[in-house]
């Protein structure tokens, strides 16, 4: 056990910030995140650059133009992209899933055609899972792909798919074979998201903002080389998709958080006055923080030694989404009579944060899945 | 950065709870307190520095204590007093020889049980005084008769006393959480095991996430005592309030998902919940231990 870096690892580090100081506008940190950082051309000029300088792609294989560096050193760059309050690479889908996907179970053409481009932002990825009538229950999905010839003719409709509106490519979960069994019926396909017959609406979110999308397929057709994996074996695919997502998306959501954290201390430095109580749940915040971000490090340390996250990673998303509320909801308390205003900020952190317990698997899942597989509790259903 | 334990840790937190489940078993008779102290002085628990182990090594033999809500004065003895001490009073300490407890709040845990107490900032009585009731009836309590007081040798380390209450409360959660596993396991209703209605397990996700928090933040917090980090005493303040508080819920939910066996005498988990609310009333509690790291992060003058 040893918390310190080790020497490549804490020569990374410093090279990492002295990079970010020398290329980060002031004026581009510290950014709140939702629908506007669609719309900054900026995005995309950032994450060329993190391409560039190789920290995208950090623990990919550097012949598709990854670094090939260990899962530590990306969760030092998630660290110091927090510390700079740094916009995130705009690819959050390509990197995050799309990618990794395409890395454990794409074609050597497919490799080649997206890897790179998926780094330098030249590709912008979106995710076509939910549907609205398969949420959480991803394997009851409709989305129809029907085999002719050389394509697959898709039909259907999925929803809450961030990023769709300004995405070239989108990872798509079909259901191939109506007749065949549960988990055995679906297809992954990568669909070029300019084909004639995709359509997306924005949907508008309680925040006013449009960040997520419905996407509608009429009869768009889809080369047979598109797809991942073997047909019928869709599911087995999203599965690696989720689990390489996993093993370190803590570090992700706990580099948004510790922003968050921050912002809430500045804030409760003008406000608490010599309230006890109120200094000791701000307390409560920087303690769940640092709780967090160590679980983050145990889960990461299994992996490095296992290939699998330890399972105490999966308590992570959950306890982030909830603190992520309840911070909102504390800033809205030490602002006092003001937080009736909209200051621009935390009022849309608290709308944006209901979500943050629904998306990427609702907290009842989350539980259900930790009561399940980390607890060997019977299965619910 | 490896967050993980090396294989020499791994190997003493098993063999640690494997000495403990055959003598500490949960059918025991728990009016009995044989503390075996001088079983732990040959196992080499009373000073692990002499088999060049740390204070990362001591926490998990305290982990391992609270899992099985051992009766004796090891925390007491090695997790506040040690610091304490002389190298003589040390060496006499580890041969078995002799126990020690410190004052806190004018409270001094097992003060019928041990030899010495630390008190008043670094002075050593004789154990005598009168006996208290305490919440735990495994972990009593009393007030110090202060006669012929000498002074010690050592100092007070607040970081690792704190930790080593934390690491113990971590271990009595993980333990409240695995017996309400076992029972949502194998107790029926309608037909099926408890733990299969989501009103149960849910219960229990929630604690286990609050003991694998809890155990980031208990080892950090040794981590950090065992290397004299700068970050050591809001570590410690951290993991005791997070994980002390952690063992009182979990003993709860654990109650609660027992059903009327976790409410009666016969079960042993109200000697887990006492000992828990032993654990988190000692020394600073939990809203004061955040209030102290509320302080500190917001740059507040720090009075502790």
């Amino acid at each position: 056990m040893d918390l310190r870096d080790n020497s490549e690892e804490a020569a990374f580090r410093a090279e990492l910030r002295a990079w970010l100081d020398a290329n980060l506008p002031d004026a581009k940190r510290g950014g709140r995140g939702g629908a506007q950082r669609f719309d900054d051309p900026f995005g995309r000029e950032w994450s060329r650059l993190l391409h560039e300088a190789g920290y995208a792609g950090l623990t990919w294989p550097k012949e598709y133009g990854g670094s090939g560096a260990p899962y530590s050193f990306q969760a030092i760059l998630y660290e110091e992209l927090a510390r700079a309050q740094a916009p995130s690479h705009v690819g959050v889908i390509g990197l995050g899933m799309a990618g990794p996907t395409i890395i454990a179970h794409g074609s050597e053409a497919q490799k080649q055609a997206h890897l790179e481009k998926t780094l330098s932002a030249a590709e912008i990825w979106c995710q076509g899972f939910s549907e609205p009538d398969a949420g959480s229950d991803l394997a009851a999905a409709r989305t129809r792909a029907e085999r002719r010839g050389d394509v697959y003719v898709v039909n259907g409709q999925k929803v809450w798919s961030s990023f769709a509106h300004i995405a070239d490519f989108c990872i798509l979960v079909t259901r191939s074979d109506p007749e065949a069994p549960r988990y055995k019926n679906l297809t992954y396909l990568i669909v070029d998201m300019h084909s004639p017959g995709v359509e997306v609406r924005p949907l508008r979110q309680i925040t006013g903002e449009a960040e997520f999308n419905e996407i509608f397929f009429n009869d768009v057709e889809v080369p047979v080389d598109n797809r991942l994996g073997e047909e019928g074996e869709g599911w087995q695919v999203a599965m690696t998709t989720l689990l390489h997502e996993r093993a370190t998306l803590g570090f992700a959501l706990t580099a948004g958080l510790e922003s968050g954290v921050l912002r809430l201390l500045d804030l409760a430095r003008d406000h608490v006055d010599g309230d006890d109580a109120l200094r000791g749940r701000v307390g409560a915040e920087w303690i769940e923080l640092q709780a967090l971000r160590y679980t983050n490090y145990r889960s990461l340390g299994t992996y490095q030694r296992t290939g699998i996250p330890g399972p105490e990673g999966s308590a992570i998303k959950l306890r982030w989404s909830e603190q992520n509320q309840r911070m909102t909801k504390l800033a809205r308390e030490l602002r006092g009579g003001d937080g009736i205003l909209d200051d621009g900020w935390w009022h849309y952190q608290q709308l944006r944060s209901r979500g943050n317990t629904i998306e990427a698997g609702t907290s009842e899942v989350l539980r259900n899945i930790i009561a399940e597989r980390v607890l060997g509790l019977p299965r619910s259903r | 950065m490896d967050f993980t334990l090396n294989d020499v840790q791994r190997e003493l937190k098993e063999q640690a709870h494997s000495w403990l489940a055959e003598r500490y078993p949960l059918d025991r008779d728990w009016d009995a307190q044989d503390d075996r102290w001088a079983e732990l002085a040959e196992l080499g628990w009373l000073d692990v520095a002499e088999a060049e182990l740390g204070f990362v090594e001591e926490m998990l033999l305290l982990e391992e204590l609270g899992y099985a809500c051992y009766p004796g004065p090891y925390l007491a003895t090695v997790g506040f007093a040690l610091p304490w001490l002389s190298a003589e009073q040390r060496a006499r300490v580890a041969a078995g020889e002799e126990r020690w407890s410190v004052e806190v709040d004018r409270l001094v845990p097992w003060l019928g049980s041990v030899d010495f107490v630390v008190a008043d900032g670094g002075t050593a009585y004789p154990a005598i005084g009168d006996e208290q009731a305490s919440v735990d009836p495994s972990r009593p309590l009393g007030r110090l008769d202060r006669r012929g007081g000498t002074p010690l040798a050592g100092q007070r380390n607040l970081p690792r006393a704190r930790t080593a209450s934390a690491a113990e409360a971590l271990g009595v959660a993980q333990r409240a959480l695995d017996l309400g596993v076992e029972h949502a396991t194998t107790r029926q209703q309608f037909g099926k095991a408890i733990g299969v209605y989501q009103a149960v397990s849910h219960q229990l996700a929630n604690t286990y996430t609050d003991v694998e928090l809890a155990r980031s933040l208990v080892y950090w917090a040794a981590w950090c005592v065992a290397e004299d980090d700068e970050q050591a005493p809001l570590a410690a303040a951290a993991a005791k309030a997070f994980a002390t508080e952690t063992a009182v819920v979990a003993c709860e939910r654990s109650i609660q998902v027992h059903g009327g066996i976790g409410f009666t005498w016969e079960h042993p988990l109200h000697r887990f919940y006492k000992r828990a609310l032993w654990l988190e009333g000692f020394g600073r509690r939990p809203a004061e231990l955040r209030a102290e790291v509320g302080d500190a992060v917001l740059g507040v003058e720090v009075t502790a």
